[in-house]
């Protein structure tokens, strides 16, 4: 770039500061920094959604033709199989990099002062994540989405007082149909976004404010041995590296196994077999379904997610039990805690696949 | 960085030929994967302008039966591919069939029975019915005209 347009843009936009700061920030080098780049793969998976969406949402029309809009988009528009597929795809994989990234920080105590309200604003933006994706899974109304959001919404209405209200509202009425998709359809691209931008802003704020944080395996160290490597070029660098691959795995994905697209949804027909949520759903939901069956009736319904709701609200109080480095007996304990929730998702995830009617 | 200084001849000096090749490379991928993000993107958001082409290549049309018993000096619109074009039954009994869109800036033409010449509202551009030229007003070409043939109670409109 000519010198002088260099710094025609720097006086007026203030550059020279942004790369100073930029090249002056250091990032933690230490046996565990791979972790680092989850985070990043998360906003990455993000930004791929966002630009994939913004393409769905120039073919596809919620109410009583979505399910032919998407047809239209699978089999007719050109590339539409494959944009259709990387935003499926991208949805997976960054709540994927989001749990990876929340149990990383979990076990490197990255929630512990001042960064409380990072680990709060991320488990915010996972919960958001994640309705996300059960909103946007009812969009292309097929079969399996019809279905899967009909038992989705009956999980809430089992609250008592306000159950029922919740998931009324969310249909739009009793049944699910070309209502309940223009709600979702407003959910999944204008009240979700415009609550989830702000607070990945708020997220990423606090992560420039504090630094990364690091483990106390390198707090154990005194400061001069510990390292460190300059966000930009090198760190950034790397992060690109990355990103690379993520976006090779993710056009492999959806090239190898594009999203599939099934008969329309009728609910005169009798649901098909294995109808399941997506699989970041399967532990809450065979949490609630094991209470229901141990605890028969409105008793059993209550204690599961009596209890589940009481595992999310612990997970989210550990900055208090866990509040500095001091750690201490509360370290240990909380971090057995993380032993036993990352336990509990993986068993309850394929205790649920295998106790689906073809036991896949 | 060590592996670097043991492929350098003279440690401490950078390779220049090295490090030309390496931004070209690291260009060349750039570009790369521009291309291979940017082409399916850009056949995605063009799919419609291909529909539309191939609709738009249409040769001929075979309008609809009422159309044959349109009365003299009146006229119809129909649909020439994805363009909006006119049938108009002239007082002797001639007929003719012409595109719509004013060659000015593309508003829609209609014929004026009252004055039996075609006329766009926009900007008060002026065709000859017959012959579809230009004879008033700001459009800077004639309206294309097609070919039309009647019979068996059959009006088929093609491309002169």
């Amino acid at each position: 770039m000519p010198e002088n347009l260099y710094n025609w843009f720097d006086q007026r936009l203030g550059l020279g500061a942004l790369k100073e700061m930029a090249e002056h920030k250091q990032v933690p080098n230490h046996k565990l920094s791979h972790w680092y780049y989850w985070g990043g793969l998360s906003l990455f998976f993000f930004s791929v959604m966002c630009a994939s969406g913004v393409l769905l949402l120039m073919y596809y029309t919620p109410g009583e033709g979505a399910y032919e809009s998407v047809r239209n988009i699978t089999t007719h528009v050109k590339f539409g199989w494959l944009i259709r597929s990387i935003h499926s795809w991208s949805a997976n994989l960054m709540i994927f990099s989001a749990f990876v990234h929340m149990f990383s920080t979990f076990f490197m105590k990255a929630y512990r002062a001042p960064r409380e309200f990072l680990w709060w604003s991320g488990i915010g933006l996972l919960s958001l994540g994640m309705i996300f994706g059960f909103s946007g899974y009812l969009l292309p109304m097929d079969e399996l989405a019809y279905f899967a959001t009909k038992v989705g919404l009956a999980i809430p209405s089992t609250m008592p007082v306000v159950g029922p209200i919740i998931s009324d509202l969310a249909r739009g009425g009793s049944e699910i149909g070309a209502i309940t998709v223009s709600r979702f359809f407003a959910l999944h691209v204008a009240i979700l976004p415009a609550v989830f931008i702000p607070l990945l802003g708020f997220h990423l704020y606090l992560v420039q404010k504090h630094g990364m944080s690091i483990p106390p395996s390198e707090q154990a160290k005194p400061e001069s041995k510990r390292k460190t490597i300059p966000f930009f070029p090198n760190f950034a660098l790397k992060d690109l590296a990355v990103w690379l691959i993520a976006l090779n795995v993710l056009a492999l994905l959806a090239c190898i196994f594009p999203w599939d697209l099934g008969p329309a949804a009728d609910s005169l027909k009798s649901a098909p077999q294995d109808i399941h949520p997506e699989w970041y759903f399967m532990s809450s939901f065979q949490i609630l379904k094991a209470f229901g069956n141990w605890f028969p009736g409105a008793l059993g319904e209550f204690l599961g997610l009596g209890v589940f709701n009481l595992g999310v609200f612990l997970w989210a109080l550990v900055p208090f039990f866990d509040p500095d480095t001091r750690g201490g007996a509360w370290a240990r304990r909380v971090t057995w805690y993380g032993y036993f929730v990352v336990l509990v998702v993986i068993v309850t995830t394929i205790w649920a696949y295998l106790a689906l009617p073809s036991g896949t | 960085m060590s592996e670097d200084k043991k492929n350098v001849p003279n440690p401490g000096e950078v390779d220049q030929d090295r490090r030309t090749f390496l931004k070209l490379a690291a260009g060349a991928v750039g570009v790369g994967y521009a291309g291979l993000v940017g082409y399916p993107v850009y056949r995605y958001v063009a799919s419609p302008v291909e529909d539309a082409a191939a609709v738009g290549a249409v040769k001929e049309v075979t309008l609809a039966p009422e159309a044959a018993s349109l009365p003299k000096n009146a006229s119809m619109m129909f649909k020439f591919g994805s363009q909006p074009a006119m049938l108009i039954h002239h007082d002797d009994d001639t007929w003719t069939a012409l595109t719509a869109v004013c060659t000015h800036l593309g508003c829609t033409a209609g014929y004026d029975p009252v004055k039996k010449h075609i006329f766009c509202p926009c900007h008060g551009g002026t065709y000859d019915a017959h012959t579809g030229a230009n004879v008033a007003g700001p459009p800077p070409k004639p309206l294309d005209k097609f070919a039309v043939k009647i019979a068996e109670g059959k009006v088929v409109v093609s491309r002169a």
